[in-house]
């Protein structure tokens, strides 16, 4: 199976509380780029989507990165390269430059011309937490959509069995390739990915890790550069940003001694019990 | 003409009650607005969203709309759309596979996920969460017909305005091509009694210091408050709940009267999921951990022996 995985770089998650706004404008200098979580889960799902159980050296299929960025995102693309993505595509862009819908339209180009058989995204990119491009890019493909999987058992590479994790349960869709499926947090658990070729073995719960001659030969792996006008037409951004704040800060709350103090003040200070 | 079109959820053939926080907003924006209900018993429904206030409440009923697949919902709601200024859902995961599919098809901008709207200047300016709500952008569309989505806990629900809209049946459009690749195979839901983490007055939401006995403690408190259960990410991922309790950036976001965060050390994707509740209390051994640093009541204490302790004195 081909599958194409989008790929985006954010600033730290697990600092978000560091973002600063200077002059309106986030801020994010002093937090490292990361790739975004959600597109590793991605990247680790294509991955064992093709893996060949026996002989795990020779993969069923090809996996591609793809990102649209700046050069120096390429440093997140040679990251999934080293886990085992085979090649990569950058599209050069700023950041700042694009909204969710250029990004759709530039993978739709790509898309056309790679023609995968499968594109596999995170559902959100954790720094803007839109939750759109899987869907903007099915519909531009006229493709299928599953959206939110925690589980995908793969039917001889023709079609997916996709759990989507939706409020209150799981929603199971059968969609034939090619496909659009975004991916939710769960798809990393040992047992989550599935195909007739798996491994014996599950997997560690999240994603794998490259080892270091893994990183070495990764710095050989093809990484082709477009210019963004390549694949779009029109570079617009339909949404702009006028400035940005900090979220009011919480009041400081108080500590109580036990449990009996606890409830007088849930009864008698702020009365919700 | 009306200015906004507000997308209405059924489940079980019933009205989500989700849909009035998309009702908020149509309201807030101040213009004349309609509702499309849509689906399988959408005409039996519809009834339920006629004293809202809204110009039309139509009604896209058909039994190929059985179970909800975007390919098949989204072409009749672009359809009606396109007669629009705004189409808005509220965000909840039926909004945010639809919407942005919707406003692919119009050619829109698409707005996810907002907490506030005004108008200025004859424009509507949105604003969002960002870095899981570590931040706050101002936003407008360049686009003739706008798609948002609303956030639930900063929208909420409408109430009733009396009156009676009028109810318009309208023409299910063909689905789209890509519908025939799609199947819908089944919808399992845990049944709860409890109310929806989206709608509840109160939570009770555990971390991973719960262990096995994650129902075991939380049950008794959850039942005794009539509120929702609640997660951490860590809980889940653990296999100590349910993924669907996932409160946080990427589960649900949640904004009650009342948060107790029992074991739950208080990531910030976790924060970003409850910050906006009323009030929280948060009960952890660890005095340093960052939950107390939202929390209004913060209790440092063993959770196994403050929780029973807490269910005896409010009895």
């Amino acid at each position: 199976m081909k599958i194409l995985v989008p790929l985006k770089r954010v600033a730290d998650p697990d600092n978000a509380n560091k973002v600063k706004v200077t002059a309106g404008k986030l801020d994010t200098t002093g937090m490292q780029w990361k790739p975004n979580p959600f597109d590793e889960y991605a990247v680790e799902t294509a991955l064992r989507l093709t893996e060949n159980g026996a002989n795990t050296k020779a993969r069923l299929g090809e996996v591609i990165v793809v990102t649209v960025g700046p050069k120096e995102a390429e440093q997140q693309l040679r990251g999934a390269l080293a886990t085992g993505a085979d090649r990569a595509i950058r599209v050069d862009a700023n950041d700042e430059d694009i909204d969710g819908d250029v990004v759709a339209r530039a993978l739709k180009s790509i898309i056309e011309k790679e023609q995968p058989d499968l594109v596999l995204l995170g559902k959100q990119a954790v720094d803007g937490d839109s939750n759109q491009v899987a869907q903007l890019l099915a519909e531009y493909l006229g493709w299928p959509q599953a959206t939110f999987a925690g589980s995908i058992k793969s039917e001889d590479d023709k079609a997916l069995l996709v759990g989507r994790e939706v409020d209150g349960g799981t929603l199971t869709l059968r969609v034939t390739l090619p496909a659009i499926v975004s991916v939710d947090l769960r798809i990393v658990a040992p047992t989550s990915v599935s195909s007739k070729a798996s491994p014996a073995h599950t997997y560690a719960d999240g994603v794998r890790f490259a080892a270091l001659m893994a990183i070495m030969a990764a710095k050989k792996k093809p990484l082709v550069e477009m210019k963004l006008a390549d694949v779009v037409s029109d570079a617009a951004s339909k949404i702009a940003y006028g400035g940005y704040e900090l979220p009011p800060a919480r009041k400081a709350g108080i500590k109580v001694k036990d449990v009996a103090e606890l409830v007088d003040k849930l009864r008698n200070e702020a009365r919700v019990v | 003409m009306s200015h906004t079109l507000v997308i209405a959820e059924l489940h079980e053939g019933k009205v989500r009650k989700s849909t009035l926080s998309a009702v908020s907003f149509a309201r807030q924006v101040s213009q004349p607005f309609d509702v499309l209900v849509i689906g399988a018993g959408a005409a039996a429904a519809a009834a339920e969203l006629t004293g809202f206030g809204a110009g039309k409440v139509l009604v896209a009923d058909d039994a190929s709309l059985a179970n909800y697949i975007c390919e098949r919902f989204a072409p009749t709601v672009a359809a009606l759309g396109k007669g629009y200024k705004v189409v808005v859902a509220t965000a909840s995961s039926f909004g945010k596979d639809l919407a942005p599919r919707v406003a692919a098809k119009l050619g829109a901008g698409y707005v996810a996920d907002i907490s506030g709207v005004t108008a200025e200047g004859g424009k509507l300016v949105y604003r969002r969460p960002v870095f899981a709500g570590n931040a706050y952008g101002s936003c407008t569309l360049a686009t003739a017909i706008q798609v948002v989505t609303v956030r639930q806990s900063e929208f909420g629900a409408a109430e009733a305005s009396g009156g009676a809209s009028a109810v318009e049946s309208v023409p299910v459009q063909p689905a789209d091509a890509a519908a025939a690749r799609v199947e819908f195979i089944s919808l399992e839901g845990a049944k709860s009694e409890r109310p929806d983490l989206g709608e509840a007055r109160v939570i009770v939401s555990g971390g991973r210091a719960l262990k096995e006995q994650f129902a075991q403690v939380l049950d008794p408190l959850a039942n005794l408050l009539g509120a929702a259960v609640g997660a951490s990410r860590a809980a889940c991922d653990a296999g100590y709940a349910p993924a669907e309790l996932q409160v946080g950036q990427t589960g649900r976001i949640v904004a009650p009267t009342l948060y107790v965060a029992v074991g739950i050390s208080g990531a910030i994707q976790h924060l970003a999921g409850m910050k906006g509740s009323k009030t929280i209390v948060a009960i952890n051994k660890d005095a340093e951990a960052p939950i107390f640093q939202v929390a209004d009541y913060g209790l440092v204490a063993d959770l196994f022996a403050a929780v029973p302790a807490m269910v005896s004195s409010l009895k």
